[in-house]
């Protein structure tokens, strides 16, 4: 079941320089889940340019994983490094897009882009210029003026993504953040994050429940079963390589095949926790 | 279509508001032109707009009548700015806090619940019959609602909120400052209307209990007299000062929080 690319096959590819580096994290919550951990001895490494797309059941510990990686939480073991150093907290390093939008309501699309500049202590024609560039980039030019609650589910996830991309952090953490929208706007978000991720090539870890978004957007696939958490499936993923458009990808034998494979593995850590709850 | 409807039905809520209003002032004036009430009791519009035009040229008892309101609302508003710069800082630690919290806590649920006269003999004999110890009777009465209002609405920030806030590089106190402050700003502002209405009220008490000036102190001593013309001047402008303050902080609640209630 545990498919891997080889690490030698991996450096290979183009900028493979290790960003942030997991290191046995395992997370316990006392009184909870039958005193099974939520992680269990989590390891991981993504590289300065990797899309890495996180599936699992929900309640299998993806957003508790996300929030060891933003410094929000500490793991009961094991430790977080960034660039070869200790990430203890969280850091305009790594820049979280949460699955609702977080825009803070009382300031304009403008003021909430330029909110980390601002702590930042960018000067302030630095700020006005990249404010204009994010907004530009995320196609908001004529909302700059408003307030989060003027628009529409899409442009607030889109004011989101550039509030967080103008602190430049290195990664760029998100957390189903297209789940609450519709299909459409779903799928126009999906290429929008794509060619986004072409411009700037960040380091982007993508928490979805659903595979073909994983399939779409992600360069490396991993999954997850539950209870214990833990990482089972490590993938690179080849449609990446493609370049035909999302709908031809969408209906090519190999999206189909890799789905299908997804699913059953995802499946299969339902199955094997009902065996487990019996003998409990 | 659907906004034009929402105006009609407010423009015609108003106009049920101005009938009711109209409609007490006809039955006022009818009833006490016609004598059906003794004018001691009631007395006459014309005689309460009469004693009105007097108080405004000869004051009352060696007093101009804005002084008297200028008395009033300056000890009102020294008690509600000092409560609103210990309240709302102390609130905010308490909110975030809960060590600090149970520090205060006790304190102010134990006085809050107590009518202010009840203490405030104890505060008189403190601090004096002067504007101290009504200052001090008013800060006490501002003080909870805006120090509740404010812990309250601090510990119901949503923590992914301050979460976004950390991960794009601000430091708690700038967390404090820039993301916490503003999201209870309206909270804080709606009890600062609570704090202002149970002041006023506590004021017009303190003054009828001991003063020598002050709207509350004219239309107890007029009542001593039988002045019920005076009294009702006095009783008019209280409500119309009260209306005037709440519509000020209203209309600035409607211009600079449009965003409440409006998240998804």
């Amino acid at each position: 079941m545990y498919v891997s690319t080889p690490a030698k096959a991996r450096s290979e590819m183009l900028n493979n320089r290790t960003l942030i580096e997991l290191k046995n994290i395992s997370l316990y919550y006392s009184n909870e889940n039958n005193g099974l951990p939520i992680l269990d001895n989590i390891n991981l490494q993504l590289d300065v340019n990797d899309f890495v797309c996180l599936l699992g059941p929900s309640g299998c510990g993806k957003s508790s994983l996300l929030n060891i990686l933003a410094g929000f939480q500490k793991p009961t073991t094991g430790e977080v490094m960034i660039n070869d150093k200790p990430h203890t907290g969280p850091s305009p390093n790594v820049g979280v897009v949460f699955q609702h939008h977080n825009l803070f309501p009382w300031m304009t699309i403008e003021k909430n882009i330029e909110f980390g500049l601002k702590m930042k202590s960018v000067s302030k024609s630095e700020r006005k210029r990249l404010v204009s560039y994010y907004l530009n980039l995320v196609g908001l030019e004529s909302s700059a003026k408003m307030l989060p609650y003027q628009l529409s589910g899409g442009m607030k996830q889109r004011a989101s993504i550039a509030r967080t991309l103008a602190t430049d952090p290195q990664a760029i953490l998100m957390d189903e953040p297209f789940s609450a929208l519709d299909a459409l706007t779903r799928e126009n978000m999906q290429i929008h994050l794509l060619e986004l991720w072409k411009k700037t090539r960040k380091c982007i870890f993508f928490i979805t429940h659903d595979v073909e978004e994983a399939l779409l957007l992600g360069k490396r696939i991993l999954v997850m079963h539950s209870k214990p958490g833990r990482i089972v499936v490590d993938l690179q993923n080849p449609l990446s390589q493609y370049s035909q458009s999302v709908q031809e990808i969408k209906h090519s034998k190999e999206f189909s095949d890799l789905r299908y494979y997804l699913i059953s593995t995802i499946r299969n850590s339902k199955a094997n926790n009902t065996v487990f709850g019996m003998n409990h | 279509m659907a906004p034009k409807f929402v105006c009609k039905k407010q423009v015609l809520t108003r106009g049920i508001s101005i009938i009711s209003i109209v409609l007490i002032l006809i039955i006022w004036t009818v009833s006490t032109n016609l004598k059906w009430v003794d004018p001691v009791f009631l007395p006459t519009p014309q005689s309460v707009w009469k004693a009105f035009l007097e108080l405004i040229r000869d004051g009352y008892k060696g007093a101009s009548l804005s002084t008297h309101i200028l008395n009033s609302l300056y000890r009102l508003f020294l008690a509600l700015i000092l409560a609103f710069f210990t309240a709302v800082p102390l609130g905010m630690f308490c909110g975030m806090s809960k060590y600090i919290l149970a520090i205060f806590d006790p304190i102010i649920e134990f006085y809050r619940p107590l009518p202010p006269l009840a203490y405030y003999a104890l505060l008189v004999l403190w601090l004096g019959i002067d504007d101290k110890s009504k200052i001090a009777l008013l800060f006490l009465s501002a003080f909870a609602p805006l120090f509740i209002s404010t812990v309250s609405s601090v510990q119901r920030v949503p923590q992914d909120r301050i979460n976004a806030a950390l991960s794009l590089g601000a430091s708690k106190p700038k967390v404090l400052l820039y993301i916490i402050l503003p999201s209870c700003l309206p909270d804080i502002i709606t009890g600062f209307r609570t704090a202002i209405g149970v002041t006023y009220a506590t004021l017009v008490a303190a003054e009828m209990v001991a003063a020598t000036s002050g709207i509350g102190w004219m239309v107890l001593d007029a009542s001593k007299y039988l002045r019920s013309d005076i009294v009702f001047v006095g009783i008019i402008l209280m409500g119309g000062i009260a209306i005037l303050m709440d519509g000020i902080i209203r209309l600035y609640q409607h211009i600079q929080f449009s965003w409440v209630g409006k998240q998804d």
